[in-house]
């Protein structure tokens, strides 16, 4: 985010697109209902009716996949009708021109004709959000998990950088993290082409500097993402695989794919604090601490890191996650020297000043915000105050590309998948919450009443869903969210597991992001 | 700014600031059970009554705002008798089940009638009985000891936009209860339960796991979505009994279903409590030392054969800064590859 949560109270406009808030991010909904009865406009963007609609000014339904056709419809009448922010694109971007001509085509009658959204609603919306000085965007994974997700960021930083929403209080662009600590975990320099801080392995300085504080030579070649590993696994490259408190059998695409390349491996060691389904793959288990067992930092969303405290003691001999490391790191001839989780995060703040200036006795009672390099600075609440890193931004020009899987005669529907309220991700913790089973923990497929008419399908009836990778049994759940040839499946439930259906062959060319949002499926009753 | 003397201390306060928020910076103490402070005045349980000069009957401070140069009196015996008779008449249709109440040590209404020394009832006669029928498994409702002070209507609606329940009939037979006295069917965020100050409303899985005595509060972070709600843990023999959330955090102490009620995965009995190591098939126990050295051999191997680059490493965006820190520095620093990565893209 770079806005905080708390700025989305002063949002004249909250701009929200592909993000079901109410239900993944249920107490930042609560702030922009606090905003709402402050008299802010919503927009929701959406295929599917999401419960944030209730507060909305306007619903754009649009069909799965179509996101950058509508962002750049928007564009298009906010340039036509001159709302955007001269002096700011002046002043702080580039390649203006360039961007301008290739929103030229979007009219609001074409959008219409790809998106399914009315040219007067597509209309309306670019003159609330292109109006207002004060509007505040709001994405999750419905904007990333396409074969277009980076093209979709673009599109929605474009909006942005047209109307100078950004760089101001309660204005600017903000992705809502899915998980505790995805930002953490993504800063720690968890990824494969960057050390903490999003710092380039193939670049020599940088390098250095961490050979030299770790003591060791490192690797300039970027490694393989996630989505590479498990081809990499299946042709035989990657041989060895170490996961840490991940459940890839049920979190990736085209489940029956992921199984086989991890049964591949020569070796796989799970980490974890259940006998997940990766786990039962694996050839050795140990067992992990959880979140109430041990100290740390989480950072959230909006990029503030906070204090996490160990409450109880691990069940058995399960240990925290540090001393598993350590333990291994010395047996593999590395051994790493910290007295506690506060060295570590010293360690982390030396190697990346945005960290620098947090300690433990800082944030004892309340988070800090990077960037904060030094022991005196209060954090940073809001991002490019006082200009942007690299001087001028980029407008960056997206065209609008169908997703990789589009329907036919034999797969007429498009599934698109997600989480619910209740439910959890994988499910791991929740599915062993007894209320939460108790209450919604059944699977289900969403699908229209139109189409359920049309099937002679009924609510409750247990139906056949099945994709180009596989099928899935599931009960069938008659609901207006959806519209006419979009069906929903949460991910949660292994016995009817989304994953399944979804496209592994499809990601995003940059980030290699699956495409979890659209795939073609078939329902038979 | 506009300035107001009460009970003989003087303050300025800005437009709009009720009685009972002036008395608050003074620290100036003023009973209240249906104010909240994040809840919009509703003035129905006249505790919160003060003295205003100038006018002849007394006056709720929580919805009456300051007018410049007002004098307050918070406590005379004529405005304590009042006090005392309201608290006498809401016990008198209260079940007197302190002993295995829930929120016993936690309620405000026990805690008034503490002060106020009502152990008899001169009122006591005819009392509200509910059937209980609550099929969910969230929340428990016993309505018995709901005071109607309106709180929880309030935060359903305001806060979390729902508006799952609201006051239906009227005088004695009033009550709150969800459209058509049917089940609760919400988001079952649990605002209601934290806000309510009595033990009207509880956490099923709370039950019978312990009050206030060696309960020990520890603060920390949710564990669920990225929000990172900040969240307290009660426990006792440790066992992670109640989630909460405080008031003046972030998140104004507001959470989820999740955060609120899906803990018990902690003291699951399906946790992992020793390494494992797979012989022939079938997983087998093993002491740390025994994983750690058979790991460190196997990766030995690995890498002698195929290289460092035939490792990977997938971290875990459910793990802490310094994991993450430490489980990136092991796969790049200590096997010697750069392939390591999380579900971000997940």
């Amino acid at each position: 985010m770079t806005n905080s949560i708390k700025e989305i109270e002063g949002m004249e406009v909250i701009f929200i697109i592909g993000s079901n808030t109410k239900e993944t991010h249920p107490v930042i909904a609560n702030r922009m209902i606090k905003a709402y009865r402050k008299g802010a406009k919503i927009i929701v963007v959406d295929p599917r009716k999401v419960p944030m609609t209730r507060f909305a000014e306007l619903f754009l339904n649009l069909q799965p996949g179509t996101d950058v056709a509508l962002l750049n419809g928007i564009a298009h009448v906010i340039l036509k009708e001159k709302l955007y922010d001269k002096q700011f694109i002046d002043e702080k971007t580039e390649g203006f021109g360039e961007w301008e001509k290739s929103v030229e085509d979007f009219t609001p009658e074409y959008v219409e004709k790809i998106t399914g959204v009315s040219k007067e609603n597509l209309i309306k919306a670019a003159r609330l959000y292109g109006n207002s000085r004060k509007a505040g965007i709001l994405y999750t994974m419905g904007i990333t998990q396409h074969t277009c997700g980076t093209d979709n960021v673009n599109a929605v930083a474009n909006l942005a950088l047209l109307t100078g929403n950004i760089g101001r209080e309660s204005t600017g662009i903000n992705s809502l993290r899915g998980q505790n600590n995805v930002q953490g975990a993504s800063d720690a320099g968890c990824l494969p082409n960057v050390y903490p801080g999003y710092q380039r392995v193939d670049i020599p300085e940088i390098k250095e500097r961490f050979e030299k504080e770790w003591g060791v030579s490192l690797s300039e070649k970027a490694g393989l993402k996630s989505t590479e590993m498990i081809p990499a696994a299946l042709k035989g490259n990657l041989k060895a695989l170490y996961i840490m408190g991940e459940n890839p059998v049920i979190t990736d695409p085209n489940m029956h794919h992921t199984i086989k390349a991890l049964k591949s491996l020569d070796f796989l060691i799970v980490q974890d604090i259940f006998m997940t389904e990766t786990a039962e793959l694996a050839n050795v288990v140990l067992p992990a601490a959880c979140f109430a067992e041990k100290d740390g930092t989480f950072s959230n969303t909006e990029r503030k890191v906070q204090r996490v405290r160990k409450a109880v003691n691990p069940p058995g001999e399960a240990r925290d996650d540090l001393f598993i490391i350590t333990g291994l790191s010395k047996r593999l001839g590395y051994p790493m020297n910290y007295n506690s989780p506060e060295d570590v995060l010293e360690e982390f703040g030396k190697m990346w000043p945005a960290l620098g200036g947090i300690t433990y006795s800082r944030i004892e009672r309340n988070g800090i915000q990077w960037p904060c390099p030094t022991k005196d600075h209060p954090g940073t609440e809001f991002l490019y105050k006082g200009g942007f890193p690299r001087g001028k931004v980029h407008f960056t020009p997206t065209q609008y590309m169908p997703p990789a899987e589009i329907t036919d005669s034999e797969y007429p529907f498009i599934l698109t998948t997600g989480r619910n309220l209740f439910q959890y991700h994988a499910g791991s913790m929740t599915r062993r919450v007894k209320p939460i089973e108790t209450h919604a923990g059944e699977p289900y497929v969403e699908i229209s009443p139109a189409d359920s008419e049309r099937l002679n399908i009924k609510d409750g009836d247990m139906v056949k869903v099945m994709s180009r990778r596989g099928k899935i049994e599931i009960k069938a759940k008659i609901t207006p969210r959806v519209s006419k040839g979009v069906a929903f499946i949460p991910m949660h439930y292994r016995e009817a597991a989304a994953n399944v259906l979804t496209n592994d062959a499809a990601l995003d060319r940059h980030v290699k992001t699956p495409e979890y949002k659209v795939c073609s499926i078939r329902i038979e009753k | 700014m506009l300035k107001v003397t009460i009970d003989g201390k003087t303050i300025e306060v800005p437009a709009g600031t009720t009685v009972l928020d002036a008395a608050k910076m003074l620290d100036i103490p003023i009973p209240t059970l249906c104010h909240h402070p994040k809840l919009t005045p509703f003035g129905g349980c006249r505790l919160c009554i003060v003295e205003i000069k100038g006018i002849p009957r007394p006056v709720t401070s929580c919805t009456t705002p300051v007018s410049d140069n007002m004098e307050v009196t918070t406590s005379t015996p004529q405005i304590e008798d009042l006090r005392k008779t309201v608290l006498e008449l809401i016990l008198s249709d209260h079940p007197n089940d302190c002993m295995v109440c829930e929120k016993a040590g936690d309620c405000t209404l026990q805690e008034l009638a503490y002060f106020y020394g009502i152990r008899e009832n001169r009122f006591a006669g005819e009392r509200r009985i509910y059937t209980k029928k609550d099929g969910n498994p969230f929340l428990e409702r016993d309505m018995e000891k709901c005071i109607l002070c309106g709180r929880c209507v309030k935060v359903c609606d305001e806060v979390q936009g729902v508006g799952a329940i609201d006051f239906t009939y009227r005088g004695f037979k009033s009550k709150i209860c969800p459209p058509y006295e049917k089940d609760l069917d919400c988001e079952f965020c649990g605002q209601c339960v934290a806000v309510c100050p009595t033990g009207a409303l509880t956490g099923k899985q709370w039950a019978h796991k312990g009050r206030q005595k060696d309960i020990k509060e520890i603060d920390t972070i949710c564990p669920y979505c990225g929000t990172g709600c900040n969240i307290t843990l009660h426990v006792s023999r440790n066992e992670v009994i109640r989630v909460t959330s405080k008031e003046d955090t972030w998140n104004e102490g507001w959470l989820c279903v999740k955060g609120r009620f899906g803990y018990k995965f902690i003291n699951s009995p399906d946790r992992l409590k020793k390494p494992l190591i797979k012989k022939n098939g079938k997983f087998e126990e093993a002491s740390w030392d025994e994983a750690l050295d058979y790991i460190a051999t196997r990766l030995n191997e690995i890498k002698a054969k195929h290289g460092a680059d035939a490792i990977g490493g997938l971290s875990s965006a459910r793990c802490t800064n310094e994991e993450n820190y430490l489980f990136q520095k092991l796969i790049r620093a200590a096997i010697g590859t750069n392939n390591i990565d999380h579900c971000a893209r997940l």
